[in-house]
């Protein structure tokens, strides 16, 4: 009994995440194998089409763009954040941490009041005459975008927050002791001791934007589509499974991927590993 | 420490808090702006879109079904997932490591993914209700912050004293009641808080998991912004924030906000 009272406390978790996700998620992964256009059909399916094509080529575009812009907004205001006197810092932290407890839903709709037609962007540029008619912004990639990086930004900031505040002190004093100047401390020994904090937030900065659904649907609408509103309108609206389903299994194996590769990269950057 | 930063960064900061907290601001001018679409600076004053909420009775029921949603997931994800961190903690010699990997999968697997396999094997395979299917989805996509955030909890809670406890005549199952769980009440605390938000706020597992009469209030924001570009969808997202602003009230004054930034 004893031998095995960690696994029964542990079974009814264990059980409900094999039964309710593995199996499941299995089963949607392997139908894309045993379908009648062949072993790889599905597969084939799917790149045959310029169009298909173009969806995954432009979540990854969207994906990586919101990567990069969102680690390099993150990670220099992470870094005043980190500097700043302990009362500021607390207060700039929960202002970090309330737009990350506000829903994807809440902060992509406010972009529509932002970059409508009539929305304030267009507003403001007219007023101050930059443009005589409105620009369309909506719908477009750049929408998509500029959204990403705003439900992303705060996320950056805590995670790197912590990478920074944990770089011992007496590293930046010895390197500015040994004559270095702030931006060579910076490059030298604040930048690639941060590097493996960076990486986990790229990591989960790419992954949630690849798999995002509301923000693409709502400021991209049927024109950008990307693997989630396409996952969504091949299973709901044309009831295609067998498309869903590929599409769904793409989706897995970039995750898992760029999970797998990028923690093996940060292990092997971490200069503190020894 | 005063280590000088310069002041382009600290100028660059203000304008990247400026563009993370604008957008919210505005929602909140654009839900009381007294016109029949959403704009800003607002026009006028109005509560009329707040008690436009209650008129709509797809508002109405998707609240009431969010709230059953995840007051039921939070609790489910409790009630399997203490014992799982417990069980990690506390015979970390006996299982296996790839078992705190398993209770991490529901963040791995992309949630929309998740949705579609669930309205796939369980719903439509398996025959399970589409309250019940979803249920199950907000269960998983909570799990892994109970786990976590308990594991964490538990990690430094000295397992000796629950020892003393038994050995001098208290029975396991009181044991744990009376000595292990007040100790790590905060995680607890925590994680049904992290949880709870994280079942409100959820779009992708939902998406899928909608029926007749149920769905959740984000997926019927999604579908009255297609329809009606009007301040409710403001209002609705004022009132979700004042939510979060209690929720934070409350995890700051117990337990301080750190805790949500781990």
């Amino acid at each position: 009994m004893k031998r095995f009272a960690g696994w029964i406390m542990a079974s009814p978790a264990t059980l409900a995440v094999v039964i309710f996700l593995i199996l499941p998620v299995a089963a949607t992964i392997s139908v894309t194998f045993t379908d009648p256009r062949g072993l790889l059909g599905p597969y084939i399916w799917y790149f045959e089409s310029g169009f298909r094509r173009t969806v995954l080529w432009r979540t990854f575009e969207i994906a990586f763009a919101t990567t990069v812009i969102s680690l390099f907004v993150g990670f220099l205001t992470a870094y005043v954040v980190s500097k700043s006197p302990p009362w500021l810092k607390s207060i700039l932290i929960v202002l970090a941490v309330f737009p990350l407890l506000t829903g994807v839903v809440v902060r992509s709709f406010a972009w529509l009041i932002v970059l409508g037609r009539n929305g304030i962007l267009n507003n403001f540029m007219q007023w101050i005459g930059l443009t005589d008619a409105p620009v369309t912004m909506l719908y477009t990639q750049g929408a998509v975008i500029v959204a990403m990086v705003y439900l992303f930004v705060p996320l950056m900031v805590l995670v790197l927050v912590g990478v920074l505040d944990n770089i011992p002190d007496d590293l930046v004093q010895a390197s500015a002791s040994l004559g270095a100047t702030p931006v060579g401390t910076f490059r030298q020994v604040i930048l690639p001791l941060a590097t493996p904090g960076l990486i986990v937030g790229a990591v989960l900065v790419f992954t949630a934007s690849f798999t995002s659904y509301a923000t693409p649907h709502l400021l991209g609408g049927d024109q950008q589509m990307v693997m989630g509103t396409f996952l969504h309108q091949r299973a709901m609206v044309a009831f295609d499974w067998a498309g869903a389903s590929t599409i769904a299994a793409i989706m897995v194996v970039v995750t898992i991927v760029t999970v797998l590769v990028m923690t093996r990269i940060a292990r092997r950057l971490n200069p503190m590993a020894v | 420490m005063t280590t000088r930063v310069n002041p382009f960064l600290i100028a660059f900061a203000a304008l990247v808090y400026l563009f993370l907290l604008g957008p919210l601001i505005i929602i909140f001018g654009a839900s009381v702006s007294d016109t029949s679409y959403l704009t800003f600076p607002p026009q006028g004053f109005t509560l009329h879109w707040f008690e436009n909420i209650w008129n709509i009775s797809a508002f109405r029921r998707t609240i009431v079904t969010s709230l059953q949603i995840a007051f039921l997931a939070t609790g489910l994800a409790l009630i399997i997932g203490i014992p799982a961190a417990y069980a990690l903690n506390r015979y970390r010699i006996q299982l296996p490591g790839w078992l705190s990997t398993l209770f991490i999968l529901p963040i791995l697997v992309p949630e929309i993914v998740l949705g579609f396999s669930l309205l796939r094997s369980i719903n439509v395979g398996a025959g399970f209700p589409i309250f019940m299917t979803l249920l199950i989805g907000h269960t998983l996509l909570v799990l892994p912050y109970v786990v976590r955030v308990i594991s964490a909890a538990l990690s430094s809670f000295d397992f000796s004293i629950e020892e003393a406890a038994i050995s001098l005549g208290s029975p396991p199952l009181k044991t744990f009641f009376t000595i292990v769980l007040p100790n790590v009440r905060a995680g607890v605390i925590a994680a049904f808080i992290l949880a709870f938000i994280t079942s409100i706020n959820d779009v992708s597992v939902s998406l899928f998991l909608t029926g007749p009469g149920i769905s959740t209030l984000p997926i019927q924001i999604l579908a009255h912004v297609e329809q009606f570009f009007d301040p409710t969808i403001a209002s609705v997202s004022v009132l979700l924030m004042v939510l979060t602003v209690i929720v934070m009230a409350i995890v700051e004054r117990t337990l301080g906000l750190t805790i949500v930034a781990k």
